[in-house]
């Protein structure tokens, strides 16, 4: 990693420690308050725990033009991804991803390309409904290895990230407290409860925690989703198409929807935001998945309504290759986010028991 | 030419915003004019971090009780008496509404700061300091229909007879002339002017920092003193705290503090001791050691500590000097190297039994033998590494300013001046005739905004 940006960061973190007007705020500021040097290790776990709300950077008297110059959340925004990039396996293909919303698209078209090809040539073998055009057994060819090699890839960066972290072995009591933090979007929140400041500079609101639960949820719906078809197809002997009231079906459209309006209200927000409160490097790479996600969503809530007609083969290698790309780019583009934070989230409350017990 | 509005504010601070949107709330047209940039903007409240309030039982973050009695015992303390009790008492009074009505109009409190449990009774924190306060503020100002001009900088109020008739202020390189009903002071004490401060101070003046805002440079309150508007308090007279000597000249704001004095020997450029460092905790110390160094040969002290009391006290923005030797770091601070090793050394010699040493309360741990004496926390100084800092004077605000009475309304020598109000740093001496108490500033900047906004707006009505 690029000593500048973590020396920046620290330099930033020492005032942030002689000042301490932040600490109601988040996650942040306890942590930082508990040291008194920082490792480099000590800069990534901070810029993990950092969800860039920008309380502090609107709150703070230290902000240009004053001569101290900080911009914490941007400080650590810029570690952040960096370690993100120098953590994941591969890492040059996370450096190629994150910063740039261009290659996203492009790998989502290859991702199209390749699935209309797949079903061109292979096609259906006999198959009913989505398998008429793309059989069951060479979406699961196809699916079952992009599924598995982001998992690995995760957790050689989970791994290598708890290294530089200098994480212990974790107990259920550091698992419940950091899951609690995710599924409140605490950190989004401000100490006060009233939100962060993301689209209107100092003006706190919800907004941007509520479509991020919006995104987060409905994602886990839709997983939820695939996994209930998963379930029903091999151990129930039950296939697709599954019916309005089968549990896929139940799961899938809520949690399209809300994907759909997630990230649509995520993307307006980003819009809306000051770029320089946050990596503007990555501000494509960002972008880039939003949409990714959002047309993962769209193709697959619109896929069961034209199910039946002749765009279906095209609007199905649409939505599977959205899908396929978006598996295969979870360890290097934003989607990795989600796993380092509740990395970060899970040695914080380690260092907080630690603390506490001194 | 007759205003559009009621009232004028001068200012953009606590007490401004205090004042402005008390009077907004009842009905009045509202214009703030603030001579910072918007990046700037809240003069010194943009440093603050707590309010300090009276309470009966818990109140917000604030926990047990904190009676007038003992608020108002606490500030003869640091005044020396050197108060006026009708003003104190009305301030300390009138804190414990201040509270909800803060919370009401957007400022939000977090619990005590570490490092700073010894205010969790007494002082309300900002969640997110006082810059945080003054966003709110001014948003909730915005809301009531409060005109802001940033870059307004007032050059004159036209005191005729008993009333102010017209306000002038230049902005973007324009004078505008303004003829509101009622007018609000509330722009700060001179400190940001150093010669003012210099004429008061002598030529030590010129080594002061100013720890908060650079646009508190007293132009109204000079314009007012000129035409006769009655004043009060003494000019050398400021809340001064002792600051990491490398701070930069404005707006060092709270990271320059060093809390480290308990723990050390403070000498001058001479390498000789100068007063107890250890007379009491230091939260009731900090505010008296700006003056003791300004009394100093060239205006600075230098803080020596050893390697046993480092991790002590709470982290500054600018890392200690350090070296192995008395020697050396002796000559990175440019002090006589065996001078200050005999210092030390009769110091170190002067210490008795350290067993009884506890950082957080007096622990009697001291000197005997020696003058000045050591009273608390006295260890000796052996352990290498050794730590120095240099210490400057690092001005808050200034007391000289204008007198007011229980309804905040500025007079002279014939009487009350009908339409004009005071609020803030800017009439503070009018209650703090020497030393200071955290959180008071705020406190007497909320209360007497809030009541210079309803009598203009009443007068205005």
């Amino acid at each position: 990693m690029p000593l500048d940006l973590i020396q920046e960061a620290r330099r930033q973190a020492e005032v942030c420690n002689a000042c301490r007007y932040c600490e109601g705020y988040c996650s942040v500021f306890p942590a930082l308050h508990r040291e008194r040097f920082f490792s480099d290790g000590d800069i990534t776990q901070l810029a993990n725990l950092c969800h860039n709300c920008r309380g502090c950077y609107y709150a703070c008297q230290y902000t240009a033009p004053h001569e101290f110059d900080l911009n914490l959340p941007r400080a650590l925004a810029e570690v952040r991804r960096e370690s993100w990039e120098d953590h994941a396996w591969p890492a040059p293909v996370a450096r190629l991803f994150h910063t740039n919303g261009t290659l996203i698209a492009a790998a989502c078209v290859l991702g199209f390309a390749l699935l209309f090809l797949a079903i061109r040539a292979i096609g259906s073998a006999g198959g009913e409904g989505f398998y008429a055009a793309l059989s069951h057994n060479a979406m699961v060819a196809i699916f079952a290895p992009a599924f598995l090699f982001p998992l690995a890839s995760l957790a050689v960066s989970l791994r290598r990230y708890w290294k530089t972290v200098g994480g212990e072995s974790i107990h259920l009591s550091h698992l419940t407290a950091a899951f609690q933090m995710v599924a409140k979007m605490k950190d989004l929140a401000a100490g006060h409860g009233d939100g962060c400041n993301f689209e209107e500079e100092d003006r706190f609101s919800h907004a941007r925690r509520y479509a991020h639960q919006l995104v987060m949820f409905g994602f886990l719906l839709c997983f939820a989703a695939t996994s209930a078809g998963t379930v029903l197809h091999y151990i129930f002997d039950l296939h697709a198409p599954y019916g309005i009231f089968s549990l896929p079906k139940l799961l899938g459209i809520p949690g399209g929807l809300m994907l759909v309006c997630g990230t649509a209200w995520m993307a307006k927000l980003k819009l809306a935001a000051d770029r320089h409160v946050g990596d503007q490097s990555a501000w494509g790479g960002e972008m880039g998945f939003i949409l990714l996600l959002f047309l993962v969503a769209t193709s697959g809530l619109v896929l069961p309504v034209l199910g039946g007609t002749d765009l279906m083969p095209i609007l199905l290698a649409l939505h599977l290759g959205a899908v396929l790309s978006f598996f295969l780019l979870t360890p290097f583009t934003k989607m990795a986010h989600g796993f380092y934070r509740l990395a970060a989230l899970i040695r914080d409350a380690q260092a907080k028991g630690q603390a506490e017990s001194t | 030419m007759t205003s559009q509005y009621d009232i004028a504010v001068i200012g953009g601070g606590n007490a401004a915003l205090c004042a402005a949107m008390t009077a907004a709330e009842s009905g009045a047209r509202v214009l703030i004019l603030e001579t910072a940039p918007k990046p700037y903007r809240g003069g010194n409240s943009r440093h603050t971090r707590n309010f300090r309030c009276m309470h009966s039982g818990s109140l917000g973050p604030l926990v047990d009780d904190y009676s007038e009695e003992e608020y108002f015992n606490d500030l003869l303390k640091v005044t020396a008496g050197k108060t006026n009790e009708p003003l104190a008492r009305l301030a300390i009074r009138t804190s414990e509404e201040c509270l909800p009505w803060m919370e009401a109009h957007g400022v939000r409190f977090q619990p005590s700061l570490s490092g700073t449990l010894s205010l969790a009774r007494t002082n309300a924190f900002f969640m997110g300091g006082g810059k945080s306060l003054v966003n709110a503020y001014y948003r909730t100002a915005e809301g009531l229909g409060i005109d802001v001009i940033y870059e307004a900088h007032v050059t004159h109020l036209e005191l005729d007879g008993d009333r102010i008739a017209r306000v002038q202020y230049t902005h973007e390189g324009q004078d505008h002339r303004i003829e509101p009903k009622a007018v609000i002071v509330a722009s700060g004490g001179f400190q940001a002017d150093t010669d003012w401060l210099t004429r008061a101070w002598g030529e030590p003046a010129k080594n002061f920092l100013i720890r908060g805002t650079p646009y508190n440079r007293g132009v109204v309150l000079a314009d007012l003193l000129d035409q006769g508007v009655s004043q009060v308090g003494d000019p050398t007279q400021c809340h001064a705290v002792a600051i990491d000597g490398r701070a930069p000249k404005f707006d060092g704001g709270i990271v320059t503090r060093l809390d480290c004095v308990p723990f050390s020997i403070v000498v001058n450029k001479h390498a000789e001791r100068f007063y107890d460092e250890g007379e009491d905790v230091w939260p009731k110390r900090y505010a008296i050691w700006g003056r003791l160094v300004a009394n100093q040969p060239d205006q600075v002290g230098y803080v020596i500590i050893d390697a046993k009391s480092l991790e002590l006290f709470m982290p500054s923005v600018f890392p200690p000097l350090k070296a192995d030797t008395l020697e050396d770091l002796a000559g990175q601070m440019g002090l006589p190297a065996d001078r200050l090793r005999t210092t030390v050394e009769e110091f170190n010699a002067a210490c008795g039994d350290t067993s009884a040493f506890h950082p957080t309360e007096l622990d009697n741990v001291a000197t005997h033998g020696i003058e000045p004496p050591k009273t608390n926390w006295a260890r000796p100084i052996t352990e290498p590494p050794f730590y120095g800092y240099s210490l400057r004077t690092g001005v808050t605000f200034t007391y000289l300013g204008l007198k007011v009475d229980e309804n905040a309304r500025c007079s002279t020598a014939n009487g009350p001046i009908r339409n004009l109000w005071a609020a803030g740093e800017t009439m503070a001496g009018s209650i703090l005739g020497q030393g200071y108490l955290a959180g008071f500033g705020m406190t007497i900047g909320t209360v007497f905004g809030r009541i210079a906004g309803r009598e203009a707006s009443n007068y205005a009505a």
